[in-house]
């Protein structure tokens, strides 16, 4: 399978975004309630992009381990303000907007792997893959 | 764009109930809260009966949603009970580390008026069963549709 990238500017492609997931997660095979980890992990971090960085995209991509094994991975980048302190951040309950500070530290809960690399003036990327 | 023109919000007895259909965009979200809180001052309703049994996802911003909603609606003395959460979205929830703070969840409607009368005491009328038949539809400001 090729691997679809999202334009992320506004609301709805949040859930164009998470849509998105799910319907790839189904298609490989992943089980309702790892479909459900994986949309919600894409709108969290879709909404950090459009909320903090005001624009960005979501690469998403059906993968294969050197085992063999099935996963999906989510590429979410934008060349927004970047996060200073990216300890602090990855912190439940750490937020600059009064949100609640879970979507960082929650969506790292619901995948296998999570990497993220952000700098001050140099954005944001961050890679999460579930595994089947 | 406002989405939330199309989720209803019907009117039985002492309480209001917010059938949620559809995956809802964020501003879909804010707008439905503002017309709960509306719909509750205009006609007094007691409870709040939010039915997301079709929802496949409940992030951090509809979980948010649904605890505003309820300690809102407690200051105006109404109760706030969602239904049909499912095990997915509940099990998504918890590893997401969010807890619908002052929310009942029930598994369905009728349990979900129960406790509303039982637990929370909105009493019953006398042309109950008929009133609990008649579902009045509230339009985008209340109007009946
Ligand atoms: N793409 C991004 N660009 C810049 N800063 C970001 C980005 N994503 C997250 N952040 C920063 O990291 C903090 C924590 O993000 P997180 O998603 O965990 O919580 P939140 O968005 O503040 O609240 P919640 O998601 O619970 O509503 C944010 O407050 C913000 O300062
Ligand atoms: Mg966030």
């Amino acid at each position: 399978m090729e691997s679809t990238a999202i334009a992320l500017e506004n609301d709805q492609d949040i859930v164009v975004a998470r849509g998105e997931v799910r319907t790839l997660a189904a298609a490989i095979g992943f089980r309702s309630l790892d479909q459900t980890r994986l949309a919600t992990v894409a709108s969290e971090l879709a909404r950090n992009i459009v909320k903090y960085a005001s624009r960005g995209q979501m690469i998403a991509q059906p993968t294969r381990s050197p085992h063999g094994r099935e996963g999906l991975r989510l590429i979410f980048e934008d060349d927004g303000p970047g996060i200073a302190n990216v300890e602090a951040a990855m912190t439940d309950g750490f937020s600059t907007s009064k949100g609640m500070g879970k979507g960082l530290p929650g969506s790292r809960r619901l995948v296998d792997e999570f990497t993220i690399d952000s700098a001050p003036g140099r954005g944001t990327r961050i890679t999460v893959v579930r595994w089947l | 764009m406002s989405g939330a023109q199309r989720i209803p919000i019907l009117k039985v007895g002492r309480v209001l109930v917010v059938p949620i259909q559809t995956d809802m965009d964020d501003q879909t979200v804010v707008h439905l809260q503002e017309r709960i809180l509306s719909e509750l001052e205009r006609t007094r309703a007691r409870g709040v009966l939010i039915d997301i049994s079709l929802l496949e996802m409940v992030d951090s911003f509809i979980g948010r949603m649904l605890s505003d909603i309820a300690s809102m609606a407690r200051i105006m003395d109404a109760r706030t009970v969602v239904v049909g959460i499912q095990p997915a979205v509940a099990i998504t929830l918890v590893e997401l580390g969010l807890e619908l703070s002052g929310v009942s969840t029930v598994l369905n409607v009728d349990e979900g008026i129960k406790l509303l009368r039982d637990e929370f005491d909105i009493e019953e009328r006398e042309d109950d069963e008929l009133f609990w038949g008649e579902l009045n539809l509230l339009g985008e400001h209340g109007h009946r549709a």
